[in-house]
């Protein structure tokens, strides 16, 4: 008896249907960039602002022509950074234990008095704003995550990825509370003139 | 009453492509999963600066997109001062309050505190236009926000 074979279907055609949703799904794709620098307004308040002692205070001035002022000096973007994390680290008054700064006198008490305020123009251009903005978080991270590593053996960056991974294995309850101690120690406080 | 005659010579056999299709799905599965639909149609100008410090913003259903910037080629009856977009169309400083009224009602009560607000602004727009729609959001206490921006190192840019 002939063995018959079932009738193949033609697939040649399957190909082009593919490739005319891949098509479509190139075209429309739009590989969103959905990162960038998170801060938080102030909340309008008609409470006068305590006093603070103008050596705590790192003023950093960016103008309408997207020069820098820190500290009434002029200076290059590129050592803001640097700038920023001398004064947070200095421990003037050397209540701070862990701070590696100088010590200088007339600089900085300690971090978590610390405050450096911004200040724009209206002029000023949103890029360079960013960068300021950029450097100056950039100084806190730098010092967390030394912090961190002397404290931890870890960067606080890893840290902070670590507690917004799911699948992280460790202890999440105590991390938090080791991110919070850094936080303590190191505290955001980055005012805006407005 | 009819006879097939085996085709026999030197030819090669044609290359099977029955695997094309197969690859090609392949892809298709790659950009279905990759593609996040456009919300917005841009009338503006959008190209952000970089920063090299950035989070990033995990949940999407809970972020307000605040666009700003000159208005594209498309667009230049509107002129060439920055402006604010917020969803499809060119909008007011004064709008915004209503906006994000709107955004917080469209969304579960208890999700309404952790809405952050995403500020893409165009790089070489004025900070004037930026410190109005802060302003505008410290109003309404629409405090969380997120300046997006490419990622990059600032000072080569």
């Amino acid at each position: 008896m002939a063995k018959r074979a079932a009738p193949e279907v033609n697939a040649g055609s399957m190909a082009d249907i593919a490739f005319l949703l891949l098509i479509f799904f190139l075209v429309t794709t739009t590989i969103e960039v959905d990162s960038g620098l998170n801060r938080k307004l102030p909340p309008i308040e008609e409470t006068e602002p305590p006093v603070i002692k103008q050596k705590n205070i790192f003023t950093v001035l960016l103008n309408g022509n997207d020069q820098l002022l820190v500290e009434d000096e002029i200076m290059e973007i590129k050592d803001l950074r640097q700038a920023a994390i001398d004064f947070l680290d200095n421990g003037g008054d050397g209540s701070c234990s862990y701070c590696k700064g100088k010590r200088n006198p007339d600089s900085s008490d300690n971090p978590t008095k610390a405050i450096i305020s911004l200040k724009n123009e209206r002029e000023t251009s949103y890029k360079q704003y960013i960068s300021v903005q950029n450097e100056l978080v950039a100084a806190y991270n730098v010092l967390r995550n030394k912090r961190a590593e002397a404290l931890y053996g870890m960067s606080f960056t890893e840290m902070e990825a670590n507690a917004n991974d799911v699948n992280w294995p460790g202890n999440k309850a105590k991390l938090k509370d080791q991110i919070d101690q850094i936080k303590e120690e190191y505290p955001q406080k980055l005012s805006e003139v407005q | 009453m009819s006879k097939f005659k085996k085709k026999k010579g030197g030819d090669l056999p044609a290359i099977s492509t029955a695997s094309l299709p197969d690859i090609v799905f392949m892809l298709l599965f790659f950009f279905m999963v990759a593609t996040v639909m456009r919300q917005n149609t841009l009338k503006i100008e959008n190209n952000l600066p970089f920063a090299d410090q950035v989070e990033k913003l995990d949940k999407k259903d809970l972020v307000m997109y605040i666009y700003a910037g000159k208005p594209s080629a498309n667009y230049k009856q509107y002129g060439s001062q920055a402006r604010i977009q917020l969803n499809d169309d060119f909008a007011s400083v004064s709008e915004i309050a209503s906006f994000i009224a709107a955004e917080r009602a469209s969304k579960r009560e208890e999700l309404v505190p952790f809405l952050t607000t995403a500020l893409k602004v165009d790089g070489e727009t004025n900070m004037g236009i930026v410190g109005d729609i802060k302003q505008e959001l410290r109003k309404v206490n629409a405090l969380k926000i997120n300046y997006t921006t490419k990622k990059g190192s600032v000072l080569n840019q």
